[in-house]
């Protein structure tokens, strides 16, 4: 276990010369891939903070919709709450009162919505209880004593949904993992070249006894310092740029709950030692392999 | 220490040295010469293990050299000192570095005034912060004979020392190379410099080996 910090250690003497304006590249690469993955990590997390939210708000919840000409409407309504107390697995049924209804409508017609004029549908709003409900045997006990009344237990609108969701988190996901592998890619090319651009430096060394370790050892501490240097530059903006994103209770949409909560900030804090840990392993293996094609 | 049996060796296509047979004893001093292009500098090659033999055997210190994995190639390395022909020196070091690299290739501390011993006995000691692109050629080829001995080697092998050299600086380097031999250190130098080996003769027993006709020959009293 003691290999990571061996190879860490600058071999004395700068035995590799200074890599110049080149070595910047691998720097600002690890930054602007880490800028990424920390917006690829919000969507990831705020993804399934929407699938959670929305199976929890919809989970163990139904709703009756009743449809009646204007003098039924209340006997329905009755009916209905009446078949629902007795309807066992249900912990509670309401009906939605009219500032509740206008409440579920404004984001779509405005605040100044004139309700009472217009045929809408009474709302009831049912509870689960722990042991669940027949659904087949309540729609037939509600067809038969409220004409007008759908059960809707929002499992068509759950379903794809959650889906949806769970395919957002896993693209996220897979986006981390891509900006990992092209970054070490990334590196992997850069080590090739300065393996090619050292040519020279590297026969000398080999000449006089040095070890492959040795050598390797300058190049994977540069390249892991530099992805690592890169990497905390950009979580750092990555981080600034998600907070300075709209909070989300200003508008109460996906976008604007992009971001981390709580602890979730450092969640993208793992992003430089992995950066470093992918330059070192990238680095270690493409310097390996190149050495060992020399006599 | 270095054991050459039937050796051969190609390029591509054609045989560059073939039945080569030399073996190097402890405390010998051995001149090769041969015209360019005779394969002097692959025979230095195949004794420090920068190239394999095509047939044949090479044996560095007891140990077939086809058996040596590559850090035990780099360990053997730093038994054998090496005077290049170009010398080999990185250029963005100072001389003193440079001739501590093998030292600091071997992760050994570089004590400073070990080198300037060194760099002192090849008349060196006040260019220690000089680059090697500013030096001289017999300059170069002081340094790499320090470097070449800072390990303390069994073995000094050298490639045309003195072939940029004017005769004063030749002899310098020789007489260097004789101190070593005297020391106990074995001593091969590749060298077209018929009068080098002659001065030599004259300061240390030596044996001359030439090349010819891609073998190797015990050269005669013609020298």
């Amino acid at each position: 276990m003691n290999l990571l910090p061996a190879f860490l250690t600058e071999p004395q003497g700068g035995v590799v010369p200074p890599s110049g304006p080149t070595a910047w590249l691998t720097t600002a690469t690890a930054a602007a891939m880490a800028f990424l993955a920390v917006f690829a990590l919000a969507l990831s997390i705020a993804s399934g903070r929407l699938a959670d939210r929305w199976a929890s708000a919809l989970d163990r919840s139904a709703t009756v919709r009743i449809s009646a000409p204007e003098g039924q409407m209340d006997l329905q309504t009755a009916a209905v709450l009446e078949v629902l107390a007795t309807t066992p697995g249900i912990a509670s049924a309401r009906a939605l009162d009219q500032s509740e209804q206008q409440k579920l409508l404004e984001p779509w017609f405005g605040p100044d919505l004139p309700l009472g004029d217009l045929p809408l549908p009474q709302l009831v709003e049912i509870t689960e209880g722990p042991e669940g409900y027949d659904r087949q045997s309540l729609r037939l006990r509600l067809t038969g004593e409220a004409p007008g009344a759908v059960l809707d237990d929002h499992t068509r609108w759950r379903a794809p949904l959650a889906d949806a969701a769970a395919r957002l988190r896993a693209l996220a996901y897979t986006c981390v993992l891509l900006i990992g592998g092209a970054m070490a890619a990334m590196i992997t090319l850069a080590t090739r070249a300065a393996l090619a651009a050292n040519a020279q430096v590297i026969k000398v060394l080999r000449l006089v006894g040095a070890k492959d370790t040795f050598i390797a050892r300058a190049f994977v501490r540069r390249f892991t310092l530099r992805a690592a240097a890169g990497a905390a530059l950009g979580t750092a903006f990555g981080m600034e740029a998600i907070y300075l994103l709209p909070a989300q209770d200003a508008a109460g949409g996906f976008l604007t709950g992009l971001g981390f909560q709580g602890a979730g900030w450092l969640l993208p804090l793992l992003l430089p030692p992995l950066a470093a840990l992918v330059a070192f392993i990238a680095t270690r293996t493409a310097a390996m392999a190149n050495l060992r094609r020399l006599p | 220490m270095i054991n050459l049996e039937n050796v051969a060796f190609s390029y591509g296509g054609g045989n560059l040295l073939s039945e080569v047979s030399l073996r190097l004893a402890p405390g010998s001093f051995h001149f090769l010469t041969g015209p360019s292009g005779a394969g002097k500098s692959t025979f230095l090659k195949l004794c420090y293990g920068e190239l394999a033999a095509t047939t044949g055997r090479v044996t560095l210190f007891d140990r077939d050299v086809t058996s040596l994995n590559r850090d035990e190639i780099a360990l053997t390395r730093r038994r054998i000192g090496v005077v290049h022909q170009d010398c080999q020196f990185l250029d963005h070091l100072p001389l003193l570095a440079n001739v501590g690299l093998p030292l600091t290739v071997a992760d050994k501390p570089l004590v400073q005034s070990d080198v300037m011993d060194l760099l002192t006995w090849v008349g060196l000691d006040k260019l220690t912060g000089a680059l090697p692109p500013s030096l001289s050629g017999g300059e170069r080829q002081r340094a790499a004979l320090a470097r070449a001995v800072i390990m303390g080697p069994d073995v000094i092998l050298a490639d045309e020392p003195t072939g940029n050299l004017d005769w004063e600086m030749s002899l310098r380097l020789l007489t260097l190379l004789t101190e070593l031999n005297r020391m106990g250190k074995t001593i091969l130098i590749a060298t077209h410099d018929l009068n080098l080996i002659r001065q030599a003769k004259s300061l240390v027993a030596i044996r001359v080996l030439r090349i010819s006709k891609r073998r190797l020959q015990l050269a005669g009293a013609d020298l």
